[in-house]
């Protein structure tokens, strides 16, 4: 079998590769970090019991699905209470509950959210108040 | 080879069983979800205003030309951007001239006052909506005690909600409304971009127990809110005291937003 053009194939599809496989060899033998979240906010300092609306392997797993439900309840069904696993209950609300405790979100939410690549739209509607302030 | 008459047998009744499992299956099934479900019976909160049928009555006599301090309250207290170009605009609860508002009752030799008369005009939250009949997303929806809500979460800004009021109770965001706010209220979220927004009937006040902010900034007493279904409530009294119409109630839509003129 005879392939024409040999050299400009061979080529072509060298650079290909190693363009396409960039990231791959750029980021080798680097380790990125974990990030560290910072959970020593005044308002969670203050509290006796520092436990979170669930308990914390919960919340890391399941936060968002959490915060998907409770943004359901309170604009379609009006419903705004929620009643923890272990009874407690809470007003929903991200700026109105999560972020009193968690004040910094540039250091906690961003911190993790950044790391994961993940881009959350929550934030061009909800205020954070540490960015008014 | 073909199956013999005993193979034959076996394979059916099994599958027989088989088609009897999924049902089991099901049931399996449900009951990890619910171990994972979320939303545990949340009790409602208590203090909230509750009823059947939310409405609201306007009296537009008590209405001073040059007061704006419903209109005021109510975009400060929802965060609504002040954008002077009109193209751009967005408003929850406006001035309107007679003739805007009731285009129908309006003509050329009506009295002046009624004629120079500045109403204020807000969503009618109708009981038959055709912004929720159109919404492709049901991003605009009509809650049991009649308030229509936006739920901006799942708006597409697709503006057929827009085109659909008749009364232009709605407004979209063409620009980025943020930079906008006056004065930013934390307690309720702002919007993005590309979503449409439009007069709440303060839906996140009655949670809260709080009455609408238009209403309790009115100093005239101008405009009453209530329970149109309970006959004791304010808004029953002035109704079956006084002559009232409704902006456009020709077309169907059965607003319950009540003018007395």
């Amino acid at each position: 079998m005879k392939l024409y053009n040999r050299g400009i194939i061979i080529a072509g599809i060298v650079v290909f590769l190693a363009v396409a496989t960039f990231p791959f060899w750029y980021d080798r033998g680097k380790t990125l970090a974990p990030p560290a979240i910072e959970l020593d906010t005044p308002a969670i300092q203050k509290l006796a019991d520092k436990r979170c609306v669930e308990d914390t392997a919960f919340m890391r797993d399941n936060h968002m699905k959490l915060l998907a439900s409770w943004r359901e309840s309170v604009v379609r069904k009006n419903i705004r209470v929620y009643t923890a696993k272990d009874g407690r209950v809470f007003e929903m609300g991200l700026t109105g509950n999560c972020l009193k405790c968690h004040e910094n979100k540039s250091r906690f939410c961003d911190r993790c959210h950044d790391y994961a690549g993940v881009k959350p739209t929550c934030w061009n509607c909800h205020n954070n108040p540490e960015e008014v302030l | 080879m073909a199956p013999t008459r005993r193979e034959f047998l076996i394979i059916a009744g099994l599958s027989a069983i088989g088609s009897a499992c999924p049902p089991l299956g099901r049931i399996i099934a449900k009951e990890t979800t619910s171990r994972g479900t979320l939303l545990p019976g949340a009790p409602e909160s208590a203090p909230a205003l509750k009823a059947k049928r939310w409405a609201m009555v306007v009296d537009a006599n008590k209405c001073c030309d040059d007061c704006a301090d419903c209109m005021t309250a109510c975009h400060e207290a929802h965060n609504v951007p002040a954008i002077a170009n009109p193209n751009h605009e967005v408003k929850w609860i406006w001035p309107e001239r007679f003739e805007n508002v009731f285009p129908a009752e309006s003509h050329a030799h009506i009295q002046e006052n009624v004629r120079k008369k500045i109403i204020p005009v807000l969503c009618n939250h109708c009981d038959n909506p055709p912004c929720v009949r159109v919404c492709p997303t049901g991003a605009t929806f009509r809650r049991a005690d009649g308030i229509v809500m936006m739920d901006s979460h799942r708006c597409i800004g697709c503006k057929i909600c827009l085109a659909a009021c008749p009364f232009g109770a709605r407004s979209i965001n063409f620009v980025n409304p943020r930079p906008f706010i006056r004065k930013l209220n934390l307690d309720f979220p702002t919007r993005m971009k590309g979503v449409i927004e439009k007069c709440n009937f303060c839906e996140d006040r009655l949670a809260r127990g709080i009455l609408p902010a238009c209403v309790l900034a009115c100093q005239e007493k101008a405009l009453v809110f209530g329970d149109v279904e309970d006959p004791n409530s304010k808004v029953r009294q002035i109704l079956d005291k006084k002559f009232s119409i409704r902006r456009r109630a020709e077309l169907g839509t059965k607003p319950q937003v009540y003018y007395i003129l």
